[in-house]
């Protein structure tokens, strides 16, 4: 019965429950008998809330009885990346400087869930503050691929991609600064997307990159992740930077989601295959083969400058983080180091005891970027590259709806394979940061499984405040074929 | 033995803080005083997650002294980051403005001798964020309060145009009525909501060569007198130096000094100016903001004349002595009550006595401004009018506004209550007059008689009927009327 | 072969960053960021000559709240997560050198 109901989708399961065919409590039992199975060999959460889950699940199953309105995403057991703030729990981070700390708030979509009706079930691991590509720098956990425990379920919201795979949340909430949604997608096969930057609030997301940072679903398939936006997305007054609805009105993501795109164009950039594996190519051509077969065109177009998207980005990006997280002192909340000579050793004591080595790399890198002397040639010269990056997107949906790329030049590789190297890690990111660089929305969904029946994620792009039409898109390919519905069984 | 002239050359660097009621980027309200670390919310916390979003008012009040002061507002401006780790600043952060000011090249007009405006550059204005406030107590620690962090603050920055103390304290005055006119700032310095650092150094010119003095920057100043008092201090100070080392200006030997106003001294704080690596970069949780003519326009539409305008035409156009003029126009409400009354037909002088002696007096016993003495023009011009219609003396003038500030009642009305009419009428004066000569007979005598006793005896009559009309007597009348009796 | 950031450059980079570092972590970094720093010098491979830096990817400004006061954490609240605190105030170790705030 509960791995019956956990194979419903979000919005059939919320059907059930808001028509007291099913409670809200046995699909948040269900979750938490999963949890208890599962995440001993997987480890996607950092916290749960099992108590104050069925007591929430109980109010609304009541208020359901008793005839009352329930929001959208009533009774359903979701999770989120333990970098949102919330009131309940902790909000770590994954780091170990912020391992006891308790928000006094909750974020823009924390409070959105709860508004909907949601039940926040538990809190997911990541890389430490959203740096990785693998959740392997996480302070505190070790979260393997569902699909094979020798493997990383990519990151850094490898605990949300990892938790929606198997079945431990019904869909999960998670962020993207360079490709965090989507690569962990891809490598778990779950559907991943990114928003445009402004679509949805940063309000409580713990910065890494704020010129970058987007929350966003993952889902098991593409119409829940389009339920998920039509609760996430819309203008927060607390965030200058989440986008005003009268300049990008907020649409009904599931309305026309099963309609495809009729004469769909399909961009294809050769710099977006470079260094890709043969089986992942194959199956990114196995994909646009389907769309072929749908009535879809394809057209090449030129991304000239793509190939320096890990170059401005590794810049920009680290450069925030280091302002970003220099909050992170020790004096006002947070680790602070046992035995301080003076107040400077509180800063760079805790700081150095609690921050793990490739947040140390970033802010070091950030800073350095920043420093006098150095910012014109670093941090300037990326913001102009960023420049030309965000052209090239321009210049090609002129001539295309979509472009279409791999998300990643591998699957899920073996844990402790690309630790070493941070350069390597960092340039295994080619084909999504981009997409942060110039603010766009990108999805990835699940489109085949390699040799060793590790899935791969198709990535496909659309103009800003488009995901409508993205979703839309993505559907169309869902619609026809059976990646999705595989579930990990190893563990 | 050489010859040495020595100029001292002053730029200043002002923060002021803008009257709004809540902070700069978050909704926590701005009070003086209070509970520490109560007015505190995640976002002036710098807690993880959150965000700030500006102002409005604190742009707009920052704009209108961006035009006040002359500048030239951009139509384009962003926020930057200022990093530098110290525990009142929670983000380790300042939220403030760096290569794209909103304003920029102004100036203000400071008054200078008799009745002469001197022209002082205003390099550029911009907005920040002020930090908390670290409490050094006894013992082994120091402690934060963050009530403060989030302040919205107005950075002023002026070209080294002044060249002495006075001129720097005149600016420093002249700046605090400016902001107050505008209602941009309630600008105490005691408060700390203006706050001054000069950097000081001096041009010397020895045997015919010109050198100039490590740059001092001065701390602490709480009150305009200590403003100029540090400034003089240094002038000799480095004078002193110079001439004990021949130390002369140089990259990074810029100095910090902190004013002991006990001591009447500076003391030094920091050596060399720390190679300090602020790693300015625009801030991507803020919008830039464009700034249409029309906005910059509505926002001019809302200055008024300047107090040194307003004063410099008070001399002019009233005939009043600088001194007169200062006084009035040291408060805008104060200003505005002496433009009304004489618009209201009071005589200038006049008006300026009643406002200038009686009423600022009453404030300053009532411990308030004149604004929330609640005495308006119309009775100011009242009291003016009956002055100069000898209906009442100059003296009574301070009794019917002190009235004033009680009642609604009309001046007029007020002056009868209080018997301060003055009897004017000539048939009721001459019944006084008789009875005092009938019973000054010896006084009388020394009049008649002339010469060197006449004067005295005619006055001593005269406050004899005064006496007897209770001070109500109207003097000219009474004048008259003695001469009559006399010839 | 020289690398693009030396062990004292590594060292103030450190110190700004307010991250005490052992000296092995700084050979470590200096080694890790000169590579990276080398790949990112990738970028003055392209003419960026008269192109405008972009900051910020939306093409959006002026944004506002209006100056209402909302509530505050309060003290207790706002002192919850210090590490040291007296029920009024944020602890630290003495801060000696007052100057050096900005």
């Amino acid at each position: 019965m509960s791995d019956e109901l956990l194979s419903l989708s979000c919005r059939k399961l919320t059907e059930l429950i808001r028509r007291g065919e099913v409670s809200s409590r046995k699909a948040v039992e269900a979750v938490f008998s999963s949890i208890e199975k599962t995440e001993p060999v997987v480890g996607a959460y950092l916290s749960t809330f099992i108590d104050e889950s069925l007591e929430r699940a109980d109010e609304i199953d009541s208020k359901i009885a008793a005839g009352k309105k329930v929001g959208k995403l009533a009774g359903l057991p979701i999770a989120v990346k333990d970098n949102m703030c919330t009131t309940f729990g902790a909000t770590t981070c994954g780091s170990k400087i912020l391992e006891n700390f308790h928000a006094p708030y909750n974020a823009a979509v924390i409070e959105r869930l709860l508004a909907e009706d949601a039940v926040i079930v538990g809190k997911l691991n990541m890389d430490e503050f959203a740096m990785g590509s693998s959740t392997e720098n996480s302070g505190l956990k070790k979260t393997v691929n569902p699909w094979d425990v020798n493997r990383v379920p990519g990151g850094s919201s490898g605990g949300s991609a990892a938790a929606v795979a198997s079945g431990m949340c019904m869909a999960a909430l998670g962020s993207d600064t360079g490709g965090s949604i989507r690569q962990p997608a891809s490598f778990c096969g779950v559907v991943g997307l990114k928003p445009t930057y402004g679509r949805v609030s940063r309000y409580g997301l713990v910065a890494y990159g704020s010129s970058l940072d987007q929350i966003g679903p993952l889902t098991r398939d593409v119409a829940d992740a389009g339920l998920m936006m039509n609760v996430i997305a819309g203008h927060d007054d607390n965030d200058s930077t989440s986008v005003n609805e009268k300049i990008a009105p907020v649409p009904d993501y599931l309305e026309n989601i099963e309609k495809g795109i009729e004469g769909l164009t399909i961009g294809v950039a050769p710099q977006f295959h470079a260094g890709a594996d043969v089986e992942v190519l194959s199956a990114i051509e196995d994909a646009i083969e389907v769309y072929k077969g749908l009535g879809a065109k394809v057209v090449e177009i030129d991304m000239p400058h793509i190939d320096y998207s890990v170059a401005a980005y590794y810049v920009i990006a680290t450069a925030e983080a280091s302002s970003n997280l220099a909050r992170f002192d020790g004096v006002h909340y947070g680790h602070r180091t046992a035995k301080p000579e003076d107040y400077i050793e509180v800063y760079s004591k805790s700081r150095a005891e609690a921050f793990g080595t490739e947040v140390k790399r970033r802010i070091m890198l950030g800073t350095y970027a920043l420093s006098s002397g150095y910012y014109d040639a670093y941090y300037l010269k990326a913001l102009k590259v960023r420049s030309l990056i965000r052209s090239d997107f321009t210049g090609a949906f002129e001539k295309c709806d979509c472009i279409m790329t791999p998300v990643s030049p591998t699957t899920a590789f073996k844990i402790g394979e690309n630790i070493d190297d941070p350069l390597k890690m960092y340039l295994s990111d080619i084909y999504t940061i981009g997409v942060n660089l110039a603010g766009i929305p990108g999805i990835s969904i699940p489109c085949g499984f390699d040799g060793n029946d590790l899935p791969v994620g198709l990535q496909i792009l659309t103009p800003a405040f488009t995901e409508s039409k993205l979703l839309r898109i993505a559907r169309m390919f869902e619609s026809c074929t059976e990646f999705h519905k595989r579930r990990p069984q190893k563990v | 033995m050489s010859s040495v002239e020595c100029k001292v050359v002053i730029g200043l660097e002002i923060h002021v803080q803008l009257l709004t009621k809540t902070k700069m980027f978050c909704g926590c309200a701005l009070e003086f005083a209070g509970e520490p670390n109560s007015r505190v919310c995640p976002v002036c916390l710098g807690l993880p997650g959150s965000l700030p979003v500006m102002n409005r008012k604190a742009f707009e009040l920052s704009v209108m002294a961006g035009l006040a002061l002359n500048c030239k507002i951009a139509n384009f401006t962003k926020w930057d980051r200022k990093s530098y780790y110290y525990p009142d600043l929670p983000k380790n952060y300042q939220i403030s403005q760096y290569d794209l000011p909103f304003s920029e090249h102004g100036f203000i007009e400071i008054p200078v001798n008799s009745g002469d405006a001197k022209r002082i550059r205003i390099t550029r204005a911009h907005l920040e964020e002020d930090a908390g406030k670290n409490v050094h107590t006894a013992g082994n620690f120091s402690q934060v309060d963050l009530n403060r962090a989030g302040t919205p603050l107005l950075e002023i920055v002026t070209e080294p145009d002044m060249n002495s103390g006075s001129e720097v304290r005149a600016l420093a005055i002249e700046l605090q009525r400016i902001v107050q006119y505008l209602g941009v700032s309630e600008a105490s310095m005691q408060k700390g909501q203006m706050r001054f650092e000069p950097n000081v150094n001096l041009h010397i010119i020895k045997d015919g060569k010109e050198y100039k003095t490590p740059i001092t920057e001065v701390k602490n100043l709480n009150s305009f007198r200590a403003l100029e008092e540090s400034v003089n201090y240094e002038h000799s100070r480095q004078l002193e130096e110079f001439l004990a080392t021949g130390k002369t200006m140089e990259m990074g030997n810029k100095s910090t000094r902190g004013w002991d106003a006990d001591r009447g001294v500076t003391v030094l704080q920091r050596e060399k100016e720390e190679a300090h690596d602020y790693r300015y970069f625009p801030d991507p949780d803020l919008l830039p903001v464009k700034l249409t003519d029309e906005w910059i326009e509505d926002m001019r539409s809302k200055l008024c004349e300047l107090p040194l305008q307003k004063q410099f035409r008070y001399v002019k156009e009233f005939k009043l002595s600088e001194y007169d003029a200062g006084v009035l126009t040291a408060e805008r409400a104060v200003a505005e009550l002496f433009e009304g009354a004489v618009e209201q037909g009071g005589e200038p002088k006049r008006v300026c006595n009643i406002i200038s002696q009686a009423g600022l007096k009453l404030a300053n016993e009532a411990g308030r401004s004149m604004a929330e003495l609640n005495i308006d023009a119309e009775g100011v011009a009242a009291i003016a009018k009956m002055v100069e219609a000898n209906e009442i003396n100059a003296g009574a003038a301070g009794a019917i506004l002190a009235e004033m500030t009680k009642t609604d009642k009309s001046a007029k009305a007020i002056a009868e209550e209080l018997n301060l009419i003055q009897k004017s009428d000539a048939s009721e004066l001459e019944g006084l007059v008789d009875a005092v000569i009938a019973e000054n007979p010896q006084a009388v005598d020394d009049v008649k008689s002339g010469g060197k006793k006449s004067k005295a005896a005619r006055g001593f009559l005269m406050g004899k009927v005064m006496q007897k009309a209770k001070g109500q007597a109207n003097p000219k009348i009474v004048s008259q009327i003695l001469a009559k009796k006399f010839g | 072969m020289a690398q693009k950031i030396d062990i004292d450059q590594v060292r103030k980079v450190a110190n700004l960053s307010r991250l005490d570092l052992s000296s092995e972590q700084l050979t470590e970094f200096a080694g890790q960021l000169s590579s990276i720093l080398e790949y990112v010098e990738k970028m003055n491979e392209l003419d960026t000559d008269g192109v405008e830096p972009l900051a910020h990817c939306l093409e959006v400004s002026n944004c506002f709240r209006e100056d209402i006061a909302k509530e505050s954490l309060g003290t207790d609240k706002t002192l919850s997560n210090a590490p040291e605190q007296d029920g009024q105030f944020f602890i630290v170790p003495k801060i000696l050198d007052e100057s050096n705030a900005s």
